[in-house]
């Protein structure tokens, strides 16, 4: 089993990306870069107290970092880490043996 | 709970171990069921690519050779970046089973995290971390 802080980081993505505005906000993010609240407003059909709103619980979360800059200037990153966290426990739930496995046998009872 | 690190499945095929050891560690063999076409060396430390349709490849580095019962590599972890360092651990292990052969296969290492993507991962953000992390904040810059 994973480690209790690599379960929380993944628990942190995916409840991030269980949210559709959430998600939208973190693939303007990845598909354009670091970007303000108002940039992000521009680009989304969300208000900017909706955008705030769940940019301040992607902060907390580690999902992405504000880079330092005065009140509506402050530009907001992804963080590809926990990203990077989530993704291998997606590998494990795409790993398929069974298909490989029955290839095998079907393989070596055949011939 | 949680995710699994480990994936175990176990088969039994109706053919004797020489037959099966050659499927999956001969490259007629590997291309046929596993890869629609395989390169291997043989002997630990070497490597063997599986391709298939479409451009796919998988690199494999053999770690363990025990002839006609134990046969171990790693590889890298699927939808990971190429350059991830992160490579899960495959044993197959092959032991006879009346006049067949019980194959088993293991593979290990998924919620693995490599001391590299630790800093990526837990320490990008130096605000607003929860407080359940902040144990973990402090063990990692301690």
């Amino acid at each position: 089993m994973a480690d209790a802080r690599t379960e929380l980081v993944a628990e942190a993505v995916f409840a991030a990306l269980a949210d559709a505005n959430r998600r939208a906000i973190l693939a303007e993010l990845t598909a354009s870069g670091p970007a303000t609240v108002t940039e992000l407003a521009a680009a989304l059909p969300l208000t900017r107290q909706g955008i705030a709103k769940h940019l301040a619980l992607l902060l907390e979360a580690g999902l992405v970092s504000a880079e330092p800059g005065e009140g509506r200037r402050v530009r907001y990153h992804l963080q590809s880490g926990p990203m990077r966290v989530a993704q291998q426990f997606l590998a494990a739930l795409a790993r398929d043996w069974d298909g490989p496995l029955h290839a095998l046998r079907a393989h070596l009872e055949s011939s | 709970m949680g995710f699994p690190d480990r994936i175990e499945r176990t088969v039994r095929v109706e053919r004797p171990r020489e037959d099966v050891w050659a499927a999956i560690t001969t490259a007629e063999g590997l291309g046929t069921w596993f890869g629609q076409s395989a390169e291997i060396d043989l002997r630990v430390g070497g490597e063997a690519t599986l391709r298939w349709d479409g451009g796919h490849e998988a690199h494999l580095r053999i770690e363990r050779l025990e002839p006609t019962s134990l046969f171990g590599y790693t590889w890298g972890i699927y939808g990971l970046p190429k350059d991830d360092v992160r490579r899960t651990y495959v044993e197959f292990t092959l032991a006879d089973d009346g006049a067949g052969t019980t194959v088993t296969v293991v593979e290990s290492g998924f919620a693995q995290l490599a001391p590299a993507e630790h800093d990526t991962a837990f320490n990008g953000n130096t605000e607003g971390w929860r407080s359940e992390l902040d144990e973990l904040v402090a063990y990692l810059h301690g």
